[in-house]
């Protein structure tokens, strides 16, 4: 019986001990290179997998910076210059710095100054709304709502802000993966530089529309009217399709082109409160017509 | 025997309640609104200018590409601008603006309604004027006639069928236009038959159009090869490939087109549109429009020059009810929700529907509890509850092996779903993103 017990085990292991050799052999026949670095440069990275940098998780990035000569093309927006530089030593070569950034909803279509103009109660995601129809105000170029910009950012840097009903940027959370900016079928996120404290002066307003349509969809449309582009003094900012556009590259932050701004369509984040209140800037003139909310329909 | 198309399918709830109210003339609008692309492909191009006096009839756009088709003024007066104007989904598209200033149409179209049956031209020249004079498939997909009618090199067409079933509930545009043009129509088909070829051409109608069936029969006996089928009721069956598979029991291959399998489908509205150019010179710049719904005052059909805004259409038929919650352009079936009711007429419009807002509400969506009612439903024989799954997560190199592009968007899977579930919603996103995939991969 006890013999049973042993041909048993020395069989087994006989098994055992001849495959493991003829593994090792097919195993060394068969081996793949893998350079030693790939693995080094992925431990250097978040591992956050978002695809921030156009590659399909942190792994195949790292091969790619291993594989390419210079980091031509290669950045991990998540980890920043702090892990580029990481990596550049690990592969030995001159690390690539970029300025940080930050997404920025350029939208401020809240539920007050863009009124709705008929109801929408299909599938609840920007994208096959967007691909139904233009949205339920009158403007066709905002957010609408849905946040698939939201669902889209893996760091929980987005929420909707159930009052204005836009979503919301938390800074310190955001790594620019740019995520947030592919889903948004509007296009009205941007990767922005960020400055120092995260102060930012942007234009919240992708309206193409003329002045006059624009400002009868959304109270604080930008009207292409140009004001800030005169009173500019870094020529920071650039007009076009009834549009104006402030490159953050060459903003100097300086804040004249905010009060000059007749629809409160540029915005301002992050600063002080001004000391000197001059004559409060605004005061609307012109038509302040309410859109036409005669069409009470919904989609 | 009443035939029909075997798989999927449903039956709505038919509320034709314009069937019997016939034709009616409108006084012409103020001014109208003439957007650019009208028909499926590339949008055509302006050939008017601001302050520029046109007649009726008269060329204002013309077809840019071989997909494309010309637009004439509906109206004559003088073109005010030619700016942007929101298509139903709000989304801005270019449109020619014109003031009415009287009725003067061009010289060149015969104005008389008497009979005119002999066919002079040849069938090149045919398919020329069907080019020439603008006119697109008034089913509702707007596809240019004249591509339709050019049968490619190497394929032979052998049956014309003329799709009379217009299924879709509420419409009654066709059944109307078949009723009191029946004569016309038949003429048309003859000159179809000349431009493609063939000598059989069936019209297919549904039996809950028994007027409309014994008119098309009277109407039809003096021409060799042109018969009636009458077919079992149910949507979608005005779709071509259903029709064609209900007639002719042939199944047009995936991704195919009818002419692959001998057929080619006309609806009676591009058919008597056909016989207007041919015979009276007459462009395509009117149709039959049906104004209907449970609450509104008179469900009718007009007779409506292209750029005619719907709120007017609207006023004539009694006037907007109170609890409209929805108004519908098309069918209720496939029509898309219009954003208001500045919106023009187009060549594809064959219906206004004003839905109460009882009714138009739309179900919580809830989740699909794969109960396969789509399934059963879906006439090309997908499974949308897979499709809309694969649109929601935008997975569109797998929607494009689930044959995605099959999907006529009829949809019936939508009508059945328990859940409440806007598959179609979810399968038209992900069409059209596959869609943009092929053409860029071409």
């Amino acid at each position: 019986m006890s013999m049973i017990i042993v041909y048993t085990i020395a069989t087994l292991s006989g098994i055992g001990v001849v495959s493991a050799i003829v593994l090792y052999f097919v195993a060394q026949k068969f081996k793949v290179y893998e350079d030693p670095r790939i693995d080094e440069v992925e431990n250097s990275l978040p591992a956050a997998n978002c695809g921030g940098c156009g590659y399909a998780g942190c792994r195949n990035f790292a091969e790619a910076c291993v594989k390419s000569e210079t980091f031509d093309g290669l950045y991990c927006p998540v980890g920043g210059n702090d892990v580029m530089s990481k990596a550049a030593t690990i592969l030995g070569r001159n690390a690539v710095e970029k300025e940080p950034q930050v997404a920025v909803l350029l939208c401020n279509g809240h539920c007050d100054a863009s009124p709705k103009t008929n109801i929408y109660n299909g599938a609840t995601t920007c994208a096959i709304e967007s691909a139904l129809y233009g949205g339920d105000t009158g403007c066709t170029f905002g957010c609408l709502g849905h946040g698939d910009c939201v669902t889209a950012c893996t760091f929980n840097a987005i929420h909707i802000d159930t009052d204005t009903g836009l979503p919301v940027v938390i800074d310190d959370k955001c790594t620019a993966c740019g995520a947030c900016v592919k889903a948004c079928p509007k296009g009205i996120l941007e990767l922005r530089k960020r400055a120092k404290a995260n102060r930012k002066i942007y234009v919240a307003c992708k309206n193409e529309e003329k002045g006059a349509i624009a400002k009868k969809s959304c109270a604080v449309a930008c009207i292409g009217c140009g004001k800030c582009f005169k009173v500019c003094p870094y020529e920071a900012i650039t007009m076009g399709n009834n549009l104006a556009y402030i490159d953050a590259d060459k903003c100097r932050l300086c804040r004249k082109c905010v009060s000059e701004c007749p629809t409160q369509s540029i915005i301002e984040v992050g600063f002080p409160p001004r000391k000197i209140k001059e004559e409060a800037p605004g005061a609307v003139t012109g038509e302040n017509a309410p859109a036409d909310s005669s069409n009470s329909v919904s989609n | 025997m009443l035939k029909t198309f075997k798989t999927g399918g449903v039956h709505p709830p038919e509320n034709k309640l314009s069937s019997k109210a016939g034709i009616a003339s409108l006084p012409l609008p103020k001014t109208v609104v003439i957007p650019l692309s009208q028909h499926l492909g590339v949008p055509s191009k302006a050939i008017v200018c601001k302050g520029d006096i046109v007649k009726t009839g008269q060329l204002i756009a013309q077809s840019e590409g071989f997909v494309s088709a010309n637009i004439h003024s509906p109206v004559s007066g003088v073109v005010t601008k030619i700016d942007k104007t929101p298509d139903t989904g709000g989304y801005k598209k270019d449109a020619i603006f014109i003031d009415v200033q009287g009725d003067e149409w061009i010289e060149t179209i015969d104005r008389s309604t008497e009979l005119n049956k002999t066919i002079n031209l040849t069938q090149g020249e045919i398919v020329k004027k069907i080019a020439e004079f603008g006119i697109v498939g008034l089913g509702g997909a707007t596809f240019p006639a004249h591509v339709k009618a050019s049968v490619p090199k190497g394929k032979t067409a052998e049956y014309l069928i003329i799709n009379g079933v217009e299924c879709e509930p509420y419409l009654t545009s066709d059944h109307a236009l078949m009723l009191e043009k029946a004569e016309e129509i038949c003429v048309g088909i003859e000159i179809m038959k000349k431009a493609i070829g063939v000598s059989k051409a069936i019209i297919g109608i549904e039996n809950n159009k028994p007027d409309a069936i014994d008119t098309m029969k009277r109407a039809s006996t003096g021409y060799q090869g042109t018969s009636v089928q009458a077919l079992k009721v149910k949507y979608p069956q005005g779709g071509e490939k259903q029709l064609i598979k209900a007639i002719l029991n042939r199944e047009v291959p995936s991704g195919g087109l009818p002419i692959d399998i001998g057929a080619v489908v006309f609806n009676v509205g591009s058919i008597f549109a056909v016989y207007e150019a041919i015979q009276k010179n007459k462009p395509l710049f009117e149709r039959v429009v049906t104004v209907t719904g449970k609450e509104i005052a008179k469900p009718s059909n007009f007779k409506v020059r292209i750029g005619t805004p719907i709120s007017y259409l609207i006023d004539l038929a009694g006037g907007m009810p109170e609890n409209t919650g929805k108004i519908i352009y098309g069918g209720p079936m496939m029509g898309k929700a219009a954003i208001n009711t500045e919106i023009p007429v187009v060549k594809g419009c064959s219906g206004i529907l004003l839905v109460s807002s009882g009714e138009s509400c739309r179900k919580a969506i809830e989740p699909c509890m794969r109960c396969s009612k789509c399934v059963s439903a879906c006439p090309m024989g997908l499974e949308p509850y897979l499709l809309a799954v694969l649109g929601e997560k935008s997975m569109f190199d797998r929607l494009e092996a689930e044959k995605v592009m099959d999907c006529i968007e009829c949809g019936s899977c939508s009508y059945t779903c328990p859940s409440g579930r806007p598959l179609l919603d979810y399968i038209r996103y992900g069409k059209t993103n596959v869609g943009k995939i092929i053409r860029a991969r071409k």
